[in-house]
């Protein structure tokens, strides 16, 4: 027992040293980099800055071309929120029908899901769609564009966890008298929290962090989302280091706060145990 | 094609808005007259450009009240940029206006469909005569001259030149002798800065006046497919000096990491004696290290027989053929190729060569390096355009292909012949007859 | 073995995982067994699917048989599949792609199956290193590719000048030919393998806590636990890492081009950025082609790859 106590603080120990250099060290790197001037960015060292800017390079990132990136923080929050809720609840239907319904249709369903994983979606003719649609150049748009591109990653994971989740429990509810809306919202969505825990985390991240399509499915500047204001800090021919790097740090902040939020509910999902409920 | 896909979405568009105009029709009166037009315009985020359009924008606007211009430069440049551009307008989405290169990307853009005709201008004619062919057509003019012409060749840190009594060099071997001296000497002769792919094609590119000296129709025969860079030893040239300058150990240290900012320090501080480069970066100079710019100095890039300049011709600024307001997009072209436009670029970035509209003049304080540049326009000295300037064909890996040999991952003959299987696939890509 | 006494007991909340059910002989018993599943939970998700993502698909592999400016189209049958076949960088571009993924791939599982185990035990500062091992994830590809790209220069570099201070020369991470494919390579992993980790531990966690504690009576040690417990049990979470990182490595892309471009020159150049590449420069068919032949590649990998795997899945 005692060696065994000595072995887990000990481990903890080692793996806290390693992770400070492995993890927190590049972040370290990116918080210096928005504290110093210009010059001293252009260095680009790993060192205390020689002057503190951080609150002029905060302003100067905030105010750039107009408040462009508020708008761009408020584009990105609207997209991400709605993109992920409606993928995940689709996913979640899908995935629970897949893994649970018999059909010899299932494996040709299985291959359409994996090729939206496998073939990078063709611009063009895509733009062309969204036209005739009305939805080019709309949040909305945009929006079923990102649930299109990641339903597949989403279904995948729920296909996954559906299966450890015993059809006795099915069969429960249905004795009970509930249909299969009611036994897939009441019973079974709050079983698959973990697993929504971890997709909603991912898809976040995953939309929040886009930038190819919101570049080409989203153009205008009244449209942009938060990537695309690193393009404002790294021109072809001049880099202001301090600023991006300022930029970088502000655009990981939400998703940086929505894992502190969640991290709680991760945790709480997985001691409680995914499968008890 | 994809202006006949948006027929119907613009149509029904059209007819809603007339539908909501005639029953709220009570409420009155049109809003055209008086109204300010508002025009959008895109470009690339590059700083000295996009510092450009803004001078252009606000003299124009001071001068025209009527017409607001709605700058959009938040998407990408160089080569993700030139790709916005096109899906931009081959889906019909482009500004009004645009800033894109002349030459053979411009080439690329199908010009007669998707942008605005400007041939019966009568600001046209005021254009330099070989500016107007990087920006027409058989059928059309297109657009107008965003900026100076430019040259390629090297900029030296002069007191490196003062303190080993070295000369300008004219000749590809006095430029190695001189290089030879720097390097006993301890300097670093020949600064490149790989990590910015774009910035080792100096070499090849800025070798066309020697290869047009050598040969005045080289650019017609490549265009037609009759020559080829692997079996023309004096187009070989470029390739073979980007590997002999390697093998020499004329480089700087960290040629494979440095980026094209790390190349403008060492050359504005002294770390480093050549930068082959073209000379718009030196408004990037003047504005970071306003000290020594003066210290800087230029010459064409030297080879085997007579000594010139080859010259890039500026980016255009384009109106996009389905723009609601032609005549306005028109006069804002027509102000950026007057006098009056031609200063306020003066105004606010500077000069890096000479203008190409009738009238311009520049300042009489320009850069050193700039003030070198210019006998070679005068009588006396020489000029060729570059090569994409002169043919449509520029191959797409160029880049990657000049990084392989300058550092030594491939020889000088293998890049060339590299190179002319890429430039086989863009020819065919563009349907050019003999290839 | 105690796992099938578990399972049998009927007093003991949850069962294990044992999917699907054995094929039902009779239609009539399958499509009452159905019922409760039914079909049109697919319909939301397929129509947005298919509007958005597969009809544009199947309308963009025409263009792989033409010649595609974006403006004008030129049928030239499968000219396009024969260039993409000549490519001089095509040889090289196959290899480090399958490389880069089995490194990517095979590193995650393993980095990440074992961070997951640390990460469930009782270690100390266990919510910390959770929390720590999951941040890279929520970087951008951009805003890592820029960090690293600092953080590896040859001579500036962060991990350089640490390398000097003991006396090595650290080597040009990202500008030596043979080396540049495996840093970033290296950054992939350093950025996913929080998420790998993330799925690992959601898979052992849903493993019932019977089994261990069946094991301990039996006598078993923490090594025997993990190889005849953790390990099977934390199977389609294991198939899940191994699907998505495989097709995420042969598909990769971002990182690479944030990184290095494919450069220096093509050493580090992988399929998806031959044809990226080629869309740059506007060989739109050609690169349509490309995508036809990748998609064909990986999917030649993980289809049967998928397949055995979830056989297994279901004979466990």
């Amino acid at each position: 027992m005692k060696r065994s106590r000595i072995a887990r603080i000990g481990g903890g120990v080692l793996a806290i040293a390693v992770s400070v250099v492995v993890f927190l060290v590049p972040f370290a790197f990116i918080l210096l980099t928005a504290g110093k001037t210009r010059q001293d960015a252009a260095l680009l060292d790993f060192s205390w800055p020689e002057q503190f800017a951080f609150v002029e390079n905060f302003l100067a990132v905030v105010q750039a071309r107009d408040y462009i990136l508020i708008t761009a923080f408020v584009n990105s929050f609207v997209l991400t929120v709605a993109s992920v809720a409606i993928m995940v609840t689709l996913a979640a239907m899908v995935g629970w029908v897949l893994q649970r319904r018999i059909s010899r249709w299932n494996g040709l369903i299985n291959f359409i899901v994996l090729s939206g994983l496998i073939i990078p979606p063709a611009v063009v003719p895509t733009v062309w769609v969204m036209q005739g649609l009305g939805l080019f150049k709309t949040l909305p748009g945009l929006t079923l564009i990102e649930v299109a591109f990641g339903l597949s990653f989403c279904v995948l994971l729920f296909r996954a966890f559906v299966s450890t989740i015993p059809r006795e429990l099915d069969e429960a509810a249905l004795l009970d008298g509930a249909g299969p809306i009611r036994l897939f919202f009441q019973v079974v969505f709050p079983l698959l929290r973990s697993v929504i825990v971890t997709v909603v985390v991912v898809q976040v991240v995953v939309v929040f962090n886009d930038f190819t399509n919101p570049l080409y499915f989203l153009p205008g500047d009244e449209n942009a989302t938060v990537q695309l204001t690193l393009y404002n800090f790294q021109g072809q021919f001049s880099t202001e280091w301090n600023l991006l790097f300022m930029d970088i740090l502000l655009i990981t902040i939400p998703p940086l706060v929505m894992y502190i939020f969640f991290n709680r509910q991760i945790v709480a999902g997985l001691t409680a145990g995914a499968v008890k409920g | 094609m994809s202006a006949k896909r948006r027929m119907p979405a613009i149509v029904l568009a059209g007819v809603t808005t007339l539908a909501l105009g005639l029953s709220g029709c009570a409420a009155g009166g049109g809003t055209s007259d008086g109204e300010a037009v508002e025009l959008s315009f895109f470009m690339g985020n590059v700083e000295a450009n996009v510092a450009t359009a803004e001078g252009l924008i606000a003299a124009f606007e001071a001068a025209n009240p009527d017409i607001t211009i709605d700058l959009d430069s938040s998407g990408p440049s160089g080569a993700e940029g030139d790709n916005l551009t096109k899906t931009k307008l081959a889906t019909g989405e482009m500004a009004d206006l645009f800033w894109y290169n002349s030459g053979s990307l411009f080439q690329a853009l199908n010009p007669d469909q998707t942008l605005l005709n400007m041939a019966d201008e009568p600001w046209v004619d005021s254009l330099n005569e070989s500016y107007v062919q990087t920006v027409s057509t058989d059928n059309g003019v297109y657009g107008a001259p965003a900026g100076t012409a430019t040259g390629g060749g090297v900029f030296y840190y002069i007191p490196d030149y003062e303190e080993l009594g070295l000369s300008v060099p004219t000749t590809w071997e006095e430029f190695a002798a001189n290089n030879e001296a720097l390097k006993a000497a301890g300097k670093e002769a020949v600064i490149q800065s790989y990590a910015d792919t774009w910035t080792s094609q100096i070499f090849v590119l800025a070798d066309y006046f020697n290869v047009r000296a050598e040969d005045p129709d080289w650019a017609e025969k490549y265009t037609a497919g009759e020559v080829k860079y692997a079996d023309d030893p004096v187009a070989m040239a470029g390739f073979q000096h980007l590997q002999d300058v390697h093998e020499a150990g004329f480089l700087n240290q960290d040629f494979a990491s440095a980026t094209f900012d790390d190349a403008l320090r060492k050359v504005a501080n002294g770390e480093g004696t050549h930068y082959p480069m073209l000379t718009f970066a030196i408004s990037t100079i003047a504005d970071l290290y306003p000290d020594t710019v003066d210290d800087i100095g230029f010459f064409a890039l030297p080879g085997d027989g007579a000594n010139g300049l080859t010259v890039w011709m500026p980016p255009a600024i384009y109106a996009s053929a389905n723009t609601e307001h032609p005549e306005e997009a028109k006069r804002f072209l027509e102000f950026v190729a007057s006098v009056d436009g031609c200063d306020a670029m003066t105004d606010a970035v500077g000069v890096s060569g000479p203008y190409l509209v009738d009238g311009c003049t520049i300042p009489d304080d320009v850069p050193r390096a700039v003030a070198d540049m210019l006998p070679y326009f005068e009588e006396g000295g020489e000029t060729s355009p570059a090569l994409e300037f002169l043919s449509p064909i520029k191959g797409p890996s160029l880049e990657q292909i000049t990084v392989e040999v300058g550092s030594g991952i491939r020889s000088a003959a293998d890049g060339a012949a590299l190179y002319d299987e890429d430039v086989k696939k863009q020819a065919q890509q563009l349907g050019l007859p003999g290839w | 073995m105690t796992m099938t006494s578990v399972t049998s007991a009927p007093t003991i909340p949850p069962p294990p995982p044992i999917e699907p059910e054995p094929a039902r002989p009779r239609l009539s018993g399958r499509i009452r067994a159905n019922r409760p599943y039914p079909g049109w939970f697919y319909l939301p998700a397929a129509i947005i699917y298919t509007i958005l993502f597969l009809v544009p698909t199947v309308a963009s592999f025409y263009f792989s048989l033409t010649r595609w400016t974006l403006f004008d189209v030129e049928f030239i049958g499968f000219q396009n599949f024969i260039q993409f076949f000549q490519e001089p960088m095509l040889v090289q571009g196959f290899t480090n792609t399958f490389v880069y993924a089995a490194i990517t791939s095979g590193a995650k599982v393993v980095i990440g199956l074992a961070l997951a185990v640390l990460l469930t035990s009782e270690i100390v500062g266990r919510g910390y290193l959770r929390a720590v091992v999951f941040f890279p994830v929520l970087v951008s590809t951009i805003g890592v590719g820029f960090t690293f790209k600092v953080l590896m220069d040859p001579f500036d570099g962060l991990i350089n000048q640490t390398l000097a201070v003991f006396g090595i020369e650290g080597p040009g991470w990202l500008t030596d030919p043979s080396l540049a494919l495996i840093s970033v390579a290296l950054v992939d992993i350093w950025k996913g393998v929080g998420l790998a980790t993330l799925i690992f531990m959601a898979g052992i966690v849903a493993i019932p806590r019977e089994y261990y504690e069946a094991a301990k009576v039996d006598g078993a040690g923490g090594w025997r636990n993990f190889w005849s417990i953790t390990v099977p049990l934390v199977r389609p979470a294991t198939n899940t890492v191994i699907i998505l990182s495989l097709i995420g490595g042969l598909r990769s892309f971002d990182l690479i081009w944030a990184m290095t471009r494919g450069g220096p020159g093509f050493t580090s150049d992988v399929i998806a950025s031959v044809i990226y590449k080629q869309y740059q420069a506007g060989f739109y068919g050609l690169s349509t082609a490309g995508n036809v032949i990748l998609f064909l590649v990986v999917t030649a990998i993980i289809l049967p790859l998928f397949i055995w795997l979830n056989r297994r899945e279901v004979e466990l």
